[in-house]
């Protein structure tokens, strides 16, 4: 018996997940080791060298929570807006523009889908890194960390929702991913202390948002952070609003989509 | 009500006036075909309907549903098989079906996504996946994910575009089939001969602009008539105004009925001009297509909105 039951962004998200997870070797394995051999070849190096909040974490320590952080965001990222201007250059996008799907119902499955996407890969690199780091498993915080992970997933899935709308070809996407995202990542202090910047670099840093997004999560790792975990959360939830509200404008007006 | 009802159309791209007020009215259970050569508006205006592009001005309705406020309903009534091969190349048959099925929000529809792939000949191929199918196939998979929802409007745009002919007959066969169930059909096609066994009703479109508006048996009537195929040297001045058009040497002309073939015999033997074949036929759609796109205006006597 068939029913309509009104809930098709479920289908789409759904897909969005089946997507990545058809080529997981490359969407969550590919992330995974790649987050374990910046973690193997930086505490190496630096462990010992690099005082951090003062000494009363250790530098690999310190290197996990950005780790993992770093590897939601970029995959998050990569998850909507790779599915996006695929369907775009394919043309198969025209299967969910023929649908009854709302703005807002294919703002819900594409953000969702990333976040998803995020989040399994940033357990897997936690998982990993705790077998070099056992105690990190035991967080004074862990709802702030666990804020912080579905605020920057949510975030970077619909920057990613964003690029796909705007880019017309792959190139153009990397160019995003290259000139935006990999500068904002890493000078976001997920390699050190934004403490230990010049002055001026640590003025600038506090207008990156991804600065906030890894500093409120290793909040909830160590309990001590370089601002206030309030802080950070106002400036983390202030900017996925402002984000959520520009995508779901350019959905409803169909930019780029419905010609 | 009106399967679709589109009125004062207009849509520009840049310097390109794509569709120049349309108005297009279609009853439920009409076979509808649209004609036009390329550029003429056709995709445009199937994209308007889908929601695909939006009109500069003008309103569009499917079964009453306007396709922008109450674009929910509208496209829950529309069925549109695109003109581009496109396919998802991560998913299989089966896959592919069951999820647009899912963007409806419909469950539990493997019963009809089963009698889909059966008949469009899929069966064999529902776990296949997309990638590995011939255009053939996936042109039919296109098909069957435009009628998961049982749309009762279908719109098809160029479906037969480099399909083989065995193909084309089972496909029509389908369309036929769905047409006779109810479905409203509106189709557009290069191929006249396909839309002068098919369609009931036709509008031609040049430039954006409906230039003709009938059924296939007025259209038809309109221009009665036979063309004589005639290779010959020249054509004797009298009957120059007649020629519908030229092509190595064979001359195409009209005559109103048989009894004029006597005419046109004697003007040839009084000239002395040499027949070197000659062949009769009725006048069929391509003719009526050539003539209205030469010169819109003799057909604008049909233009019925």
């Amino acid at each position: 018996m068939t029913k309509i039951v009104g809930h098709g962004w479920l289908t789409l998200l759904h897909k969005e997940v089946l997507r990545f997870r058809k080529v997981s070797l490359q969407t969550v394995a590919a992330p995974i080791l790649s987050a374990l051999m910046y973690l193997l070849i930086f505490s190496h190096v630096l462990e010992g060298r690099v005082s951090v909040f003062g000494g009363r974490v250790t530098y690999t320590a310190f290197l996990v929570p950005g780790l993992v952080m770093m590897a939601m965001l970029q995959n998050a990222f990569a998850n909507s807006s790779s599915s996006l201007i695929g369907s775009k250059m394919s043309g198969n996008l025209i299967f969910i523009l023929l649908t009854p799907l709302s703005p807002g119902n294919l703002f819900a499955a594409y953000v969702l889908g990333a976040m998803v996407r995020g989040l399994v890969v940033g357990l897997g690199v936690f998982a990993v890194t705790l077998w070099f780091n056992p105690s990190l498993v035991v967080m004074p915080y862990p709802l702030w960390a666990i804020a912080f992970a579905l605020l920057g997933c949510a975030i970077l899935g619909t920057l990613g929702l964003i690029a796909g709308i705007w880019a017309d070809k792959f190139e153009q996407l990397s160019v995003f991913q290259n000139f935006v995202i990999m500068p904002l990542t890493f000078l976001s202090g997920v390699f050190y202390s934004i403490h230990s910047l010049p002055p001026f670099w640590q003025a600038l840093s506090h207008w990156n948002p991804f600065f906030y997004m890894i500093d409120g999560f290793r909040y909830g790792f160590f309990g001590v952070s370089d601002v206030s975990p309030w802080t950070s959360f106002a400036a983390v939830a202030v900017f996925c609003v402002a984000l959520s509200v520009t995508a779901l404008v350019l959905l409803q007006r169909g930019w780029k989509l419905r010609l | 009500m009106l399967a679709v009802d589109m009125t004062d159309i207009a849509r520009r791209f840049g310097s390109v006036q794509a569709l120049d007020g349309v108005d297009l009215a279609v009853e439920e259970g009409e076979f509808f075909g649209l004609l036009g050569p390329n550029g003429a508006g056709k995709t445009t205006l199937i994209s308007v309907l889908a929601g695909l592009t939006r009109a500069d001005r003008g309103t569009a309705r499917i079964l009453g549903h306007d396709v922008t406020d109450d674009f929910r309903f509208a496209r829950r009534n529309l069925g549109v098989v695109p003109q581009e091969l496109v396919f998802d190349p991560f998913f299989t048959v089966r896959e592919t079906l069951e999820m647009q099925s899912g963007y409806f929000g419909l469950r539990g529809n493997g019963a009809w996504i089963d009698e889909i792939l059966h008949h469009l000949d899929l069966t064999a191929k529902a776990n296949a996946n997309m990638r590995s199918l011939s255009g053939g196939m996936k042109r039919r998979v296109l098909v069957g994910q435009a009628l998961v929802h049982k749309p009762p409007v279908i719109v098809l745009d160029e479906p037969t575009a480099g399909v083989d002919v065995e193909l084309r007959q089972s496909l029509w066969g389908f369309i036929r089939k769905l047409n006779r169930d109810g479905h409203t059909i509106i189709l557009t096609t290069h191929y006249l001969e396909e839309a002068e066994a098919l369609c009931g009703r036709i509008a031609m479109l040049k430039a954006g602009r409906v230039v003709a508006l009938d059924t296939t048996h007025n259209l038809l009537a309109q221009f009665a008539g036979l063309t004589v195929r005639l290779a010959a040297p020249r054509v004797p001045a009298a009957w120059q105004p007649r020629i519908l058009r030229q092509d190595a040497g064979l001359f195409h002309i009209r005559l109103d009925s048989y009894a004029e073939m006597e005419t046109l015999l004697r003007a040839l033997r009084e000239e002395n001009v040499a027949i070197a074949e000659l062949s009769l036929a009725e006048t069929d759609l391509e003719q009526v297509f050539l003539r209205i796109m030469k010169n819109p205006e003799s057909a604008s006597a049909g233009v019925r909105t």
